[in-house]
Protein backbone atom coordinates (compact mmCIF):
# COMPACT_ATOMS: atom_id res chain seq x y z
CA UNK A 1 0.00 0.00 0.00
CA UNK A 2 2.90 2.59 0.75
CA UNK A 3 4.34 1.81 -2.77
CA UNK A 4 1.15 2.73 -4.51
CA UNK A 5 1.99 5.88 -2.27
CA UNK A 6 4.52 6.66 -4.94
CA UNK A 7 2.29 8.46 -7.14
CA UNK A 8 -1.31 9.85 -5.35
CA UNK A 9 -4.27 9.00 -7.43
CA UNK A 10 -4.13 12.57 -8.49
CA UNK A 11 -0.65 12.53 -10.35
CA UNK A 12 -1.11 9.02 -11.88
CA UNK A 13 -4.43 10.80 -14.14
CA UNK A 14 -2.64 13.43 -14.92
CA UNK A 15 0.28 11.44 -16.48
CA UNK A 16 -2.48 9.57 -17.44
CA UNK A 17 -4.16 12.82 -19.06
CA UNK A 18 -0.86 14.09 -20.11
CA UNK A 19 0.19 10.80 -22.25
CA UNK A 20 -2.86 10.11 -23.64
CA UNK A 21 -2.93 12.79 -26.16
CA UNK A 22 0.87 12.65 -26.60
CA UNK A 23 0.14 9.27 -27.73
CA UNK A 24 -2.40 9.37 -29.79
CA UNK A 25 -0.28 12.77 -31.62
CA UNK A 26 2.85 10.34 -32.13
CA UNK A 27 0.60 7.90 -33.81
CA UNK A 28 -1.21 10.56 -35.91
CA UNK A 29 2.33 12.02 -37.04
CA UNK A 30 3.31 8.21 -37.73
CA UNK A 31 0.28 7.55 -39.43
CA UNK A 32 -0.40 10.95 -41.47
CA UNK A 33 3.65 10.29 -42.54
CA UNK A 34 3.05 7.28 -43.97
CA UNK A 35 -0.27 8.68 -45.81
CA UNK A 36 1.20 11.70 -46.96
CA UNK A 37 4.28 9.83 -48.36
CA UNK A 38 1.57 7.57 -50.36
CA UNK A 39 0.19 10.13 -51.47
CA UNK A 40 2.92 11.67 -52.67
CA UNK A 41 3.89 8.66 -54.09
CA UNK A 42 0.51 8.81 -56.27
CA UNK A 43 1.05 12.07 -57.30
CA UNK A 44 4.54 11.45 -58.59
CA UNK A 45 2.89 8.33 -60.30
CA UNK A 46 0.70 10.51 -62.15
CA UNK A 47 2.92 13.25 -62.94
CA UNK A 48 5.30 10.36 -63.86
CA UNK A 49 2.40 8.95 -66.24
CA UNK A 50 1.49 12.24 -67.95
CA UNK A 51 5.23 13.02 -69.02
CA UNK A 52 6.11 9.79 -70.91
CA UNK A 53 2.46 9.26 -72.72
CA UNK A 54 2.53 12.82 -74.03
CA UNK A 55 6.58 12.75 -74.69
CA UNK A 56 9.52 11.10 -75.91
CA UNK A 57 11.77 10.98 -73.54
CA UNK A 58 14.50 8.80 -74.64
CA UNK A 59 16.13 10.61 -76.85
CA UNK A 60 19.88 10.41 -75.27
CA UNK A 61 22.42 13.14 -75.15
CA UNK A 62 24.59 10.72 -76.31
CA UNK A 63 22.67 10.22 -79.70
CA UNK A 64 23.35 14.54 -80.03
CA UNK A 65 27.35 13.78 -79.28
CA UNK A 66 27.73 10.95 -82.40
CA UNK A 67 25.41 12.84 -84.75
CA UNK A 68 28.04 15.77 -84.22
CA UNK A 69 30.83 13.86 -84.70
CA UNK A 70 29.21 12.04 -87.67
CA UNK A 71 29.13 15.88 -88.66
CA UNK A 72 32.49 17.14 -88.37
CA UNK A 73 33.94 13.55 -90.16
CA UNK A 74 31.83 14.42 -93.26
CA UNK A 75 32.60 18.07 -93.45
CA UNK A 76 36.10 17.02 -93.22
CA UNK A 77 35.64 14.98 -96.40
CA UNK A 78 33.59 17.70 -97.77
CA UNK A 79 36.84 20.16 -97.39
CA UNK A 80 39.50 18.08 -99.16
CA UNK A 81 36.90 17.42 -102.01
CA UNK A 82 37.36 21.29 -102.66
CA UNK A 83 41.35 21.53 -102.34
CA UNK A 84 42.08 19.51 -105.70
CA UNK A 85 38.76 20.89 -107.42
CA UNK A 86 39.84 24.43 -107.44
CA UNK A 87 43.66 23.31 -108.30
CA UNK A 88 42.62 22.05 -111.23
CA UNK A 89 40.40 25.02 -111.92
CA UNK A 90 42.90 27.70 -111.99
CA UNK A 91 45.98 24.91 -113.33
CA UNK A 92 43.43 25.07 -116.73
CA UNK A 93 42.09 28.85 -115.74
CA UNK A 94 38.19 27.56 -117.11
CA UNK A 95 35.57 25.87 -115.80
CA UNK A 96 35.31 22.65 -116.71
CA UNK A 97 31.27 21.70 -116.38
CA UNK A 98 32.56 17.56 -115.49
CA UNK A 99 35.05 18.56 -113.11
CA UNK A 100 32.22 20.80 -111.00
CA UNK A 101 29.32 17.46 -112.07
CA UNK A 102 31.97 15.05 -110.64
CA UNK A 103 32.64 17.65 -107.05
CA UNK A 104 28.89 17.55 -107.05
CA UNK A 105 28.18 13.97 -106.87
CA UNK A 106 30.88 13.33 -104.39
CA UNK A 107 29.69 15.56 -101.87
CA UNK A 108 26.39 14.08 -102.33
CA UNK A 109 27.77 10.66 -101.12
CA UNK A 110 29.34 12.08 -98.25
CA UNK A 111 25.90 14.01 -97.51
CA UNK A 112 23.83 10.52 -97.90
CA UNK A 113 26.98 8.84 -96.15
CA UNK A 114 27.08 11.71 -93.01
CA UNK A 115 22.98 10.82 -93.07
CA UNK A 116 22.77 7.34 -92.91
CA UNK A 117 26.05 7.16 -89.95
CA UNK A 118 24.59 9.94 -87.99
CA UNK A 119 21.02 8.63 -88.32
CA UNK A 120 22.25 4.91 -87.00
CA UNK A 121 24.09 6.49 -84.16
CA UNK A 122 21.14 8.61 -82.69
CA UNK A 123 19.17 5.45 -82.87
CA UNK A 124 21.36 3.06 -81.53
CA UNK A 125 21.95 5.61 -78.38
CA UNK A 126 18.19 6.88 -78.14
CA UNK A 127 17.48 2.97 -77.90
CA UNK A 128 20.00 1.72 -75.29
CA UNK A 129 18.58 4.77 -72.77
CA UNK A 130 15.07 3.44 -73.55
CA UNK A 131 16.43 -0.20 -72.95
CA UNK A 132 17.92 1.16 -69.58
CA UNK A 133 15.07 2.76 -68.50
CA UNK A 134 12.84 -0.37 -69.61
CA UNK A 135 10.62 1.90 -71.73
CA UNK A 136 9.05 0.66 -75.03
CA UNK A 137 11.02 2.63 -77.91
CA UNK A 138 8.33 2.40 -80.76
CA UNK A 139 5.47 3.68 -78.71
CA UNK A 140 2.72 6.76 -79.74
CA UNK A 141 4.85 9.19 -78.35
CA UNK A 142 7.91 7.89 -80.83
CA UNK A 143 5.29 7.63 -83.60
CA UNK A 144 4.09 11.45 -83.07
CA UNK A 145 7.82 12.35 -82.38
CA UNK A 146 9.14 11.36 -85.64
CA UNK A 147 5.78 12.17 -87.77
CA UNK A 148 6.29 15.84 -87.01
CA UNK A 149 10.03 16.41 -86.85
CA UNK A 150 9.70 14.53 -90.89
CA UNK A 151 7.02 17.15 -91.92
CA UNK A 152 9.33 20.06 -91.83
CA UNK A 153 12.43 17.21 -92.85
CA UNK A 154 11.48 15.81 -96.00
CA UNK A 155 10.06 19.27 -97.05
CA UNK A 156 13.22 20.91 -96.58
CA UNK A 157 15.10 17.17 -97.91
CA UNK A 158 12.97 18.12 -101.71
CA UNK A 159 13.61 21.33 -101.12
CA UNK A 160 17.56 21.49 -101.13
CA UNK A 161 17.56 18.51 -103.63
CA UNK A 162 15.86 20.63 -106.41
CA UNK A 163 18.46 23.33 -105.49
CA UNK A 164 21.03 20.28 -105.68
CA UNK A 165 19.32 19.79 -109.28
CA UNK A 166 19.83 23.45 -110.64
CA UNK A 167 23.56 24.02 -109.31
CA UNK A 168 22.06 26.92 -106.69
CA UNK A 169 24.53 25.49 -104.45
CA UNK A 170 24.83 29.00 -102.30
CA UNK A 171 21.95 28.23 -100.34
CA UNK A 172 22.36 24.92 -99.54
CA UNK A 173 24.23 24.66 -96.79
CA UNK A 174 21.76 27.76 -94.89
CA UNK A 175 18.83 25.92 -96.71
CA UNK A 176 20.00 22.65 -94.33
CA UNK A 177 20.15 24.65 -91.25
CA UNK A 178 17.04 26.24 -91.55
CA UNK A 179 14.72 23.50 -92.33
CA UNK A 180 16.62 21.01 -90.15
CA UNK A 181 16.02 24.19 -86.99
CA UNK A 182 12.32 24.63 -87.94
CA UNK A 183 11.94 20.69 -87.97
CA UNK A 184 13.28 20.75 -84.57
CA UNK A 185 11.72 23.69 -82.91
CA UNK A 186 8.51 21.89 -84.09
CA UNK A 187 9.51 18.15 -82.38
CA UNK A 188 10.45 19.64 -79.13
CA UNK A 189 6.37 19.88 -78.52
CA UNK A 190 6.94 15.58 -78.55
CA UNK A 191 10.20 15.07 -76.73
CA UNK A 192 12.20 17.22 -74.07
CA UNK A 193 11.95 20.95 -74.80
CA UNK A 194 15.22 21.48 -74.61
CA UNK A 195 15.54 20.30 -78.40
CA UNK A 196 13.56 23.73 -78.94
CA UNK A 197 17.11 26.20 -78.02
CA UNK A 198 18.58 23.64 -80.24
CA UNK A 199 16.43 24.59 -82.91
CA UNK A 200 16.39 27.79 -82.38
CA UNK A 201 19.91 28.42 -82.77
CA UNK A 202 20.39 26.59 -85.86
CA UNK A 203 17.70 28.47 -87.77
CA UNK A 204 19.58 31.89 -86.39
CA UNK A 205 22.83 30.07 -87.73
CA UNK A 206 21.10 29.73 -91.04
CA UNK A 207 19.94 32.77 -91.54
CA UNK A 208 23.38 34.46 -90.56
CA UNK A 209 24.95 32.23 -93.22
CA UNK A 210 22.78 33.20 -96.31
CA UNK A 211 25.01 36.43 -95.37
CA UNK A 212 27.84 34.25 -96.35
CA UNK A 213 27.06 31.98 -98.83
CA UNK A 214 30.86 30.51 -99.86
CA UNK A 215 31.35 29.35 -96.31
CA UNK A 216 28.57 27.21 -96.12
CA UNK A 217 30.65 24.46 -95.06
CA UNK A 218 31.74 25.87 -91.76
CA UNK A 219 28.11 27.46 -90.70
CA UNK A 220 27.43 23.85 -91.74
CA UNK A 221 29.95 21.87 -89.66
CA UNK A 222 29.05 24.92 -86.66
CA UNK A 223 26.09 23.90 -87.07
CA UNK A 224 25.34 19.86 -87.49
CA UNK A 225 28.54 19.34 -86.17
CA UNK A 226 29.36 21.70 -83.00
CA UNK A 227 25.93 22.59 -81.71
CA UNK A 228 24.89 19.10 -82.02
CA UNK A 229 27.96 18.32 -79.50
CA UNK A 230 27.37 20.92 -77.08
CA UNK A 231 23.75 19.78 -77.01
CA UNK A 232 24.21 16.24 -76.74
CA UNK A 233 26.50 17.01 -74.06
CA UNK A 234 24.26 19.52 -72.14
CA UNK A 235 21.76 16.69 -72.46
CA UNK A 236 23.78 13.91 -71.21
CA UNK A 237 25.13 15.96 -68.13
CA UNK A 238 21.13 17.00 -66.62
CA UNK A 239 19.38 13.81 -67.45
CA UNK A 240 21.75 10.84 -68.01
CA UNK A 241 25.10 11.23 -65.77
CA UNK A 242 23.53 9.80 -62.92
CA UNK A 243 21.25 7.15 -64.31
CA UNK B 1 -11.64 23.87 -41.39
CA UNK B 2 -12.67 22.68 -44.63
CA UNK B 3 -12.24 18.25 -44.66
CA UNK B 4 -9.43 17.82 -46.88
CA UNK B 5 -11.09 13.97 -48.09
CA UNK B 6 -13.53 16.38 -50.07
CA UNK B 7 -12.43 15.85 -53.53
CA UNK B 8 -11.03 12.11 -53.21
CA UNK B 9 -13.43 9.81 -55.58
CA UNK B 10 -13.37 6.31 -54.73
CA UNK B 11 -13.27 5.57 -58.40
CA UNK B 12 -10.04 7.00 -58.51
CA UNK B 13 -8.41 4.46 -55.34
CA UNK B 14 -7.28 2.34 -58.00
CA UNK B 15 -4.30 2.44 -60.01
CA UNK B 16 -5.03 1.39 -63.33
CA UNK B 17 -8.09 3.85 -63.14
CA UNK B 18 -6.01 6.89 -62.24
CA UNK B 19 -3.14 5.80 -64.68
CA UNK B 20 -5.68 5.72 -67.81
CA UNK B 21 -6.90 9.33 -66.57
CA UNK B 22 -3.76 10.32 -66.48
CA UNK B 23 -3.10 9.29 -69.99
CA UNK B 24 -6.65 10.75 -71.09
CA UNK B 25 -5.79 13.95 -69.54
CA UNK B 26 -2.66 15.02 -71.71
CA UNK B 27 -3.83 12.60 -74.83
CA UNK B 28 -6.78 14.10 -77.05
CA UNK B 29 -7.39 10.22 -78.23
CA UNK B 30 -5.97 6.93 -77.49
CA UNK B 31 -6.41 3.70 -78.41
CA UNK B 32 -6.53 0.48 -76.52
CA UNK B 33 -3.01 -0.91 -77.63
CA UNK B 34 -1.53 2.26 -76.67
CA UNK B 35 -3.08 2.68 -73.60
CA UNK B 36 -2.27 -0.91 -73.20
CA UNK B 37 2.09 -0.32 -73.72
CA UNK B 38 2.03 3.24 -71.50
CA UNK B 39 0.08 1.31 -68.81
CA UNK B 40 1.93 -2.36 -68.84
CA UNK B 41 -1.32 -4.48 -67.96
CA UNK B 42 -3.12 -6.82 -69.36
CA UNK B 43 -6.08 -6.67 -72.12
CA UNK B 44 -8.99 -8.05 -69.88
CA UNK B 45 -8.06 -5.84 -67.08
CA UNK B 46 -7.75 -2.98 -69.06
CA UNK B 47 -11.09 -3.55 -70.24
CA UNK B 48 -12.81 -3.99 -67.28
CA UNK B 49 -11.45 -0.47 -65.80
CA UNK B 50 -12.05 1.42 -69.05
CA UNK B 51 -15.86 -0.13 -68.77
CA UNK B 52 -15.99 1.11 -65.17
CA UNK B 53 -14.53 4.72 -65.95
CA UNK B 54 -17.31 5.33 -69.24
CA UNK B 55 -20.05 3.66 -67.09
CA UNK B 56 -19.24 6.73 -65.00
CA UNK B 57 -19.24 8.51 -67.43
CA UNK B 58 -15.80 9.89 -67.15
CA UNK B 59 -14.49 8.92 -70.65
CA UNK B 60 -16.22 8.86 -74.43
CA UNK B 61 -15.60 5.22 -76.73
CA UNK B 62 -15.38 5.97 -80.34
CA UNK B 63 -15.25 2.84 -82.23
CA UNK B 64 -13.56 2.92 -85.64
CA UNK B 65 -11.60 0.62 -87.52
CA UNK B 66 -8.53 1.04 -89.38
CA UNK B 67 -8.68 -1.59 -92.36
CA UNK B 68 -10.16 -4.89 -91.31
CA UNK B 69 -9.28 -4.49 -87.36
CA UNK B 70 -11.16 -2.58 -84.97
CA UNK B 71 -9.94 0.36 -83.65
CA UNK B 72 -11.12 1.39 -80.30
CA UNK B 73 -10.08 5.00 -79.16
CA UNK B 74 -10.70 7.05 -75.99
CA UNK B 75 -11.06 10.43 -75.05
CA UNK B 76 -12.10 12.15 -71.54
CA UNK B 77 -15.57 13.93 -71.00
CA UNK B 78 -15.88 17.35 -69.36
CA UNK B 79 -17.15 15.61 -66.07
CA UNK B 80 -14.21 13.08 -66.24
CA UNK B 81 -11.98 15.81 -66.53
CA UNK B 82 -13.46 17.78 -63.20
CA UNK B 83 -13.64 14.68 -61.33
CA UNK B 84 -9.78 13.79 -61.97
CA UNK B 85 -8.53 17.85 -61.43
CA UNK B 86 -10.91 17.71 -58.37
CA UNK B 87 -9.25 14.54 -57.09
CA UNK B 88 -5.66 15.82 -57.36
CA UNK B 89 -6.30 18.78 -56.25
CA UNK B 90 -7.57 17.02 -52.92
CA UNK B 91 -4.12 14.74 -52.91
CA UNK B 92 -2.41 18.11 -53.23
CA UNK B 93 -4.30 19.32 -50.21
CA UNK B 94 -3.65 16.50 -48.07
CA UNK B 95 0.18 16.71 -48.63
CA UNK B 96 -0.30 20.60 -47.57
CA UNK B 97 -2.16 19.75 -44.87
CA UNK B 98 -4.90 22.15 -45.78
CA UNK B 99 -5.97 25.03 -43.63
Amino acid sequence: MEFEGAFSEGETKKIWNYEFPVLTLCYKVLFMNEQNQQTLETLQDIKRIMERSSRFISLSGLSGIAAGICALVGAWFANKEFGPYYGRYEYREEYSGEDFEQLKFRLLVIALAVLAAALASAFYFTWRKARHNKLPVWDLTAKRLSINMLIPLVAGGLFILAMYQYNEWRFIAPACLIFYGLALVNASKYTLSDVRYLGLFQILLGLINTQFPEKGLYFWAAGFGLLHIIYGFVMWWKYEKNA
Amino acid sequence: MKNPITGLNKIFDNRIRLGIMSVLMVNEEINFNDLKQMLEVTDGNLATHLLNLEENGFLKVKKGFVGKKTNTTYSVTKSGEKAFTDHIAALENMIKGVK
